[in-house]
């Protein structure tokens, strides 16, 4: 695989710009554009950025994680998020919010938790897909 | 405005039509795609097309100004999207292992789980 | 108390979707994975005895998710046919869950097989208990992907070829689906379902309703395998391992035949002279077309996967004769059918299991290899074929019944036809399989101890059960049907419960 100089050098550069981007993107989803599921995708190009520049193992290494603990991790957060409207206000999914502001974020309630769950997905299941297109292109 | 996103979408569902006809995997991949983006598109336009018009309805007022963009719509084809993305990349994914075990991109090839056992 | 009910309500949903994502966590663990499915199944048949019990006894449930009233949030409503698609769905589960594990082989377990089951249940269940259209859509969208993945599982080269025919038809039948929500959503701003049934009849507007209508019913009638769209079906079926052929064959396209049911009964009621007789004449011709094919076929699951089609063309025509018995009738056979298919499926597979092939001309001798899996065989064929007393004859009687009441002789006379034609199929089956000697050029190559695996026969026993108990004690699930069908007919009270006015 030949990679380029010009490739390898920027991407040190993009990658963590483009991290913080996507949290960015996710934490000021709910009254603006944005959201987990972007928020996702800029993170999951930023990591598929890097796999082309480097290849997939150092991807992986570099992830730690495995996409599908990703996975997992983003739908039970998500689920989690919809049992608070039930302990609260006996109905599924329905949103709780904490009164108090929070500097740059704003409210916060379990919609952003939810949201948060949306984002770990979609990272997960993207990286799942570039990484095994990778995998079958190197065999 | 409105007129020309009603030719896009004809041209998009007239495009996936004759695409998933063909025998090319790759085109009737293409093909579902067109006609993802064509039912995404027509919905886009039913909720109404307007420039610079949040939905919002203004102080003091009960209803929307018209004319006004149907923010529903939007918000639906946006999942529907979503939904789009996940279905089309399992799609290619299949057509790629199937392409690599049948050895053929083309259709008229599959016809083996359709054959009558004499 | 109330939301203990509003936990119940979303239970068909979050208790599969929970245990697929225990599961998923616990990826490498494939016998917690077995033992995790087998429960979750127990769990959700609890459940949804329970929910069949507290809509009896309260009439149709209503939750708004979120707490956003209809017909601006999604809601969930469950009226007896939801509950009845329910139970009949959690059932199903847990007999494929006990049959999976003995069948299933290991490498298909380590890809993800449990959790991919729980989130097509998922899906499935979604589909039958919500009350908005869009909702519909994307739990079809769930159910689909998941099905799609179990299809291709394992990548041999024929399930590959079924895989792409099942998925390129099921995505066109989708984006189909999806612009006729659109459109509709267009003329009637709200894709609640109550709402729209209260909606759309003072549009006036009967040229674009209908052709909103024929657009949901080629998107569903691809679905549920239809007569011109069907060919998807007999194409992919007999492909995947014989636990997923069976529960895809009890309960995909099922779903397919409840959406009709469900669009055609609420939505769709603006012009029946036009809607109905289109669907009557599919229906025959669904159920024709279905039959003829099996009688050419010589493979025993792709004869089985043919009749799943033609016995579709029943339900369809429950449903087009628009009558009370008729409705009734199209529900009680998919009660019935649900769960002779899938027992049939079941005995296909035993049969590959043992004697390593499901082509009739290899097959031969197995009643006297195993006299009980004959007599789980013949049950359910006989049921399906419609012999006295088993569950079959009296869906087919009341569908036949209500078609003479409404005197339409033509299509009765077709199904008793095709009646007729399924004994045929089912004795061919009978004949090669279990009533012949073995060819001699097959060599025998099982033992004896595999016939008497008695955990192997369970699962088919206690579907053999219910369809005993259907057709000795049918009417109590007869008037569940006809309680469910006056529920359909007269729909002011679901649209009065949902939207609250």
């Amino acid at each position: 695989m030949i990679v380029s100089v010009i490739l390898k050098t920027a991407t040190r550069y993009l990658i963590p710009l483009m991290l913080v981007f996507s949290f960015f993107l996710l934490l000021r989803g709910h009254n603006e554009p944005g959201g987990g599921f972007v928020g996702g995708l800029v993170a999951a190009s930023a990591y598929a950025l890097f796999a082309i520049a480097n290849g997939v193992k150092p991807t992986q290494q570099m992830l730690r994680v495995k996409p599908l603990s990703l996975i997992v991790s983003g739908l039970l957060i998500a689920v989690l998020s919809g049992f608070a409207g039930i302990v609260y206000y006996g109905v599924f999914m329905k949103a709780f919010w904490f009164e108090t502001k929070f500097p740059v974020i704003g409210k916060i309630g379990t919609p952003l938790i939810f949201d948060m769950g949306v984002y770990l997905l979609v990272l997960g299941i993207s990286l799942k897909i570039i990484f095994s297109l990778f995998e079958e292109d190197e065999q | 405005m409105n007129l020309m996103m009603a030719v896009l979408v004809a041209v998009l569902y007239t495009g996936g039509i004759y695409m998933i006809l063909r025998r090319s995997m790759v085109k009737v991949i293409l093909g579902l795609i067109f006609l993802g983006h064509a039912a995404n598109l027509l919905i886009f336009t039913i909720g109404n097309l307007t420039k610079g018009k949040p939905a919002f309805v203004p102080e003091g007022m009960l209803s929307l100004d018209e004319p006004f963009a149907d923010p529903l719509p939007q918000a639906l084809i946006l999942t529907a999207i979503v939904i789009g993305f996940g279905v089309q990349a399992f799609a290619i994914i299949l057509f790629k292992r199937a392409y690599k075990t049948v050895g053929s991109d083309d259709i008229d090839q599959l016809n083996h789980t359709d054959e009558l056992d004499r | 108390m109330k939301s203990l009910t509003n936990i119940l309500l979303v239970a068909p949903i979050l208790l599969p979707f929970l245990s697929a994502i225990i599961m998923l966590s616990a990826w490498k663990k494939i016998k917690f994975q077995r033992v995790m499915n087998l429960f979750a199944s127990g769990v959700a048949v609890m459940a949804s005895l329970a929910i069949m019990q507290k809509v009896r006894a309260d009439g149709i449930l209503v939750l708004h998710v979120g707490g956003w009233q209809a017909p601006f949030g999604i809601s969930i409503v469950i009226d007896l046919l939801s509950a009845i698609m329910v139970v009949i769905t959690a059932v199903i589960a847990f007999v494929t869950a006990i049959y999976s594990i003995h069948t299933i082989d290991p490498e298909r377990e380590a890809f993800g097989f449990y959790p991919l089951l729980q989130f097509l249940l998922m899906g499935i269940n979604g589909a039958f208990i919500t009350g908005d259209l869009f909702n519909l859509y994307v739990w079809f969208e769930v159910m689909l992907i998941s099905s799609f993945v179990l299809i291709a599982l394992g990548g041999r080269k024929d399930q590959l070829e079924g895989a792409i025919k099942y998925v390129t038809l099921n995505l066109l039948a989708s984006a189909i689906f999806l612009a006729a929500a659109g459109i509709i959503y267009g003329l009637a701003g709200t894709l609640n379902m109550a709402d729209l049934a209260r909606k759309l009849p003072l549009l006036n507007n009967d040229t674009m309703l209908n052709l909103v209508s024929v657009m949901f019913l080629i998107s569903f009638g691809i679905k549920s395998a239809l007569f011109p769209f069907f060919f998807w079906l007999p194409a992919s079926y007999h492909t995947p391992p014989a636990a997923v052929s069976a529960i895809f064959a009890g309960l995909l396209t099922k779903v397919g035949v409840y959406a009709l049911i469900r669009v055609f009964t609420l939505i769709f009621t603006h012009d029946v002279n036009f809607t109905h007789t289109v669907l009557l004449v599919l229906a025959g011709l669904t159920m024709l077309s279905g039959v003829l094919g099996a009688a050419t076929q010589m493979d025993f699951r792709r004869i089985l996967s043919f009749h799943i089609i033609s016995q579709i063309g029943y339900m369809i025509m429950g449903l087009a004769l628009n009558s009370p018995l008729a409705l009734a009738g199209g529900i009680f056979y998919i009660m019935h059918h649900v769960i002779v298919k899938t027992n049939l499926f079941f005995v296909s597979g035993m049969v590959n299991k043992f004697e390593g092939s499901y082509r009739l001309k290899s097959l031969g001798g197995v009643f006297k290899a195993s006299p009980v899996l004959s007599l789980l065989f013949f049950i359910p064929a006989m049921s399906l074929a419609g012999i006295p007393p088993l569950s079959g004859f009296w869906a087919k009687f009341t569908v036949a019944k209500a078609g003479f009441d409404l005197e339409q002789y033509f299509i009765v006379g077709v199904s008793l036809l095709v009646g007729a034609l399924t004994l045929y199929s089912m004795t061919k089956i009978w004949n090669e399989v279990f009533w012949k000697d073995k060819p001699d050029s097959i060599q025998n190559n099982n033992t004896k101890e595999s016939w008497s695996s008695v955990k192997l026969y369970l699962p088919l026993a206690i579907l053999s059960l219910i369809t005993i108990i259907i057709g000795f004690n049918a009417e109590p699930f007869l008037n569940l049907a006809i309680n469910a069908a006056h529920q359909l007919l007269n729909p002011q009270e679901y649209i009065k419960i949902v939207l609250g006015s």
